[in-house]
């Protein structure tokens, strides 16, 4: 897909998420929309080698979102990719739904693991690597942390087990969006530096613009083919929000739904740019 | 059959069997491969074994993350940390999206000893028996302990296997086969039903032996499946003897007792004594002194079993 279209494709994915959200009456939009780019870069430019056809290809790459509250984002990327039907997106957190609050893996085709419990999916992630190399398959696994969620303790079990494992097929991302539930994570409880963190964890670290197309999918194609002995992080630098003024650097839409006429506002806005 | 023999030594062997016979089982273990016995794993297959250091959150969610590539993982470290410490792990990761993956820690119950109260986890059956998804085996000895790894390896989805420190005489002999659901008469008797796991299954016996000096016929039944109980076999032995007595080295709150309690109340309403933990932790001492202490020793099986009957 042409950087062009890949724009086109994640402002797709933020009219979606807002309006999914919406129709649900509640959900996560602040830390859907920051990694939009993230989702698109990853299942529309190549980055991914997955089938949504065969969702359990043999020797596919995999993402693991461990930021499940982000599931907005991860719906719209498989819908639109072709997953399940894009009606369904308007099912989201309600009974009987297979788009559940946080990904179920049970239920919805091209959910690689059930998430939403913050600090277990860099875990997750990893284990499918150490899995992936006793197979002698040569996928690639992803994981996408909230920079909140690297207060959580086991995010640096994960760091410290990825690196002593050698595992230069894993790619964890943190959407660096500032913003947690309380505030700015620097001043509720401050976990950087992120990327210097990771670097004394040992691994390679790499910082791209999270909310910039280009930036980011250059960022993410060279992490994948890195393999150079040791885990890749890849702290995107990100909005919380993006693309939507009124919710943009703000952490009180971190989890509130936009009301019927802030969904007009936003869709508004997210179809404008769209037109240009 | 009188050599004694601990159930941890039943869980490295029997990975290293299964995954000399190509099943792909993998040991996910916390710094404690020597006690737990999975170093017998990393010896034979180290491709199969993977030690996160002190680290029990990743150790379980790594072994979700390997079974989502189609390999068999057993997360190992101690009863303490690998149930209570991890218990959001298990839960969201393991249970919640049924992944295969195998809990099976061992040092379970009082029968740690002198390391003390900390270490010796009596909440864990009820902690893992509570969770969706979850099967839990209560092996009593080396030879039961074999069985349940191996039947564990074979069903699908999360399973709990708690294995303990103490040597503990052999009930089984090389032969011992474990059913899911499943649970074995021990001996036959008409008087009350005595309903065991775990390492009282020789407590039990021996006080079946007292009762029987005293004239009591007690049937001894071992539950090793906790988590689907056996509910035909405790039904038809109640319906026989009409009182019963569970023997657990756990919390009498949550555990065996509270399964066979929750089944009496529902469906068969008889006399009940519970032997276990009574709400309380453990504390420093050698195995038979805390056996006595806490009265889960045959003498107070026996004793239990009299009040049952009484109560008829």
């Amino acid at each position: 897909m042409e950087l062009t279209e890949l724009k086109k494709k994640a402002n797709d994915i933020r009219i979606d998420i807002v309006d999914m959200i919406a129709q649900a009456g509640s959900g996560h939009p602040g830390g859907s929309l920051s990694a939009a780019e993230i989702v698109t870069a990853l299942y529309f430019g190549g980055v991914l080698d997955h089938d949504p056809a065969n969702p359990s290809k043999k020797g596919r790459d995999r993402f693991i979102l461990s930021k499940g509250h982000a599931a907005p984002a991860l719906y719209a990327a498989l819908a639109e990719a072709g997953y399940f039907p894009k009606e369904e997106l308007a099912t989201l957190r309600k009974l009987h739904s297979r788009l559940q609050g946080h990904p179920d893996c049970r239920k919805l085709p091209g959910v690689e693991a059930s998430t939403g419990s913050l600090g277990q999916g860099l875990s997750i992630a990893a284990g499918i690597a150490c899995g992936l190399r006793i197979n002698q398959e040569q996928g690639t696994v992803f994981a996408l942390m909230g920079d909140g969620e690297t207060q959580e303790g086991q995010i640096w079990e994960a760091a410290m087990f990825a690196a002593h494992m050698k595992l230069d097929n894993l790619v964890g991302i943190v959407d660096h969006n500032r913003l947690q539930i309380d505030g700015k994570i620097a001043e509720v409880c401050s976990p950087e530096d992120l990327g210097d963190k990771f670097r004394a964890f040992g691994w390679q670290v790499f910082v791209c613009d999270g909310n910039d197309m280009e930036s980011v999918l250059d960022t993410l194609a060279s992490a994948k083919a890195s393999r150079s002995g040791v885990p890749v992080a890849v702290i995107a630098e990100t909005t919380k929000g993006k693309g939507v003024s009124f919710m943009e650097d703000q952490a009180g839409w971190h989890g509130k739904a936009p009301n019927a006429s802030q969904r007009e506002e936003a869709l508004a806005e997210l179809c404008g740019k769209e037109a240009n | 059959m009188a050599d004694k023999k601990a159930t941890r030594a039943a869980f490295g062997e029997t990975l290293v069997e299964l995954a000399d016979a190509g099943i792909p089982v993998c040991a996910v273990e916390a710094d404690l491969s020597g006690s737990t016995t999975t170093n017998k794993l990393k010896a034979a297959h180290p491709e199969r074994f993977f030690n996160v250091g002190i680290a029990e959150q990743n150790m379980v969610a790594v072994a979700g993350g390997l079974s989502l590539t189609g390999q068999i993982p057993f997360t190992g470290s101690f009863a303490v940390f690998g149930t209570g410490r991890v218990y959001d792990q298990i839960r969201n990761t393991v249970c919640y999206a049924n992944l295969n993956v195998k809990i099976a820690p061992t040092h379970a119950g009082v029968s740690v000893g002198p390391d003390g109260g900390t270490h010796q986890m009596v909440e864990d059956i009820a902690l893992m028996r509570v969770l969706p998804n979850m099967k839990v085996l209560v092996p009593a000895d080396f030879n039961s302990a074999k069985a349940a790894i191996r039947l564990a390896a074979q069903t699908p989805g999360p399973v709990y296997v708690r294995m303990g420190r103490a040597s503990v005489p052999q009930v089984y002999g090389e032969d011992a086969e474990m059913t899911l659901g499943g649970s074995r008469i021990l001996r036959e008797g008409s008087d009350v039903s005595i309903i065991a796991c775990g390492i009282e299954i020789d407590q039990a016996l021996k006080a079946a032996d007292i009762l029987a000096q005293q004239g009591v016929s007690a049937q001894v039944i071992d539950a090793y499946c906790v988590k689907p109980l056996d509910e035909e076999t405790v039904l038809c032995s109640v319906a026989k003897t009409g009182c019963v007595v569970t023997a657990e080295e756990h919390s009498i709150i949550g555990g065996l007792g509270g399964a066979v309690a929750e089944l009496l109340a529902e469906k068969a309403p008889a006399p009940l004594e519970r032997i276990g933990m009574k709400d309380c932790f453990g504390t420093s001492g050698e195995f038979d002194d805390l056996m006595a202490e806490f009265g889960l020793d045959a003498s107070s099986i026996a004793q239990a079993a009299l009040r049952a009957i009484a109560r008829k």
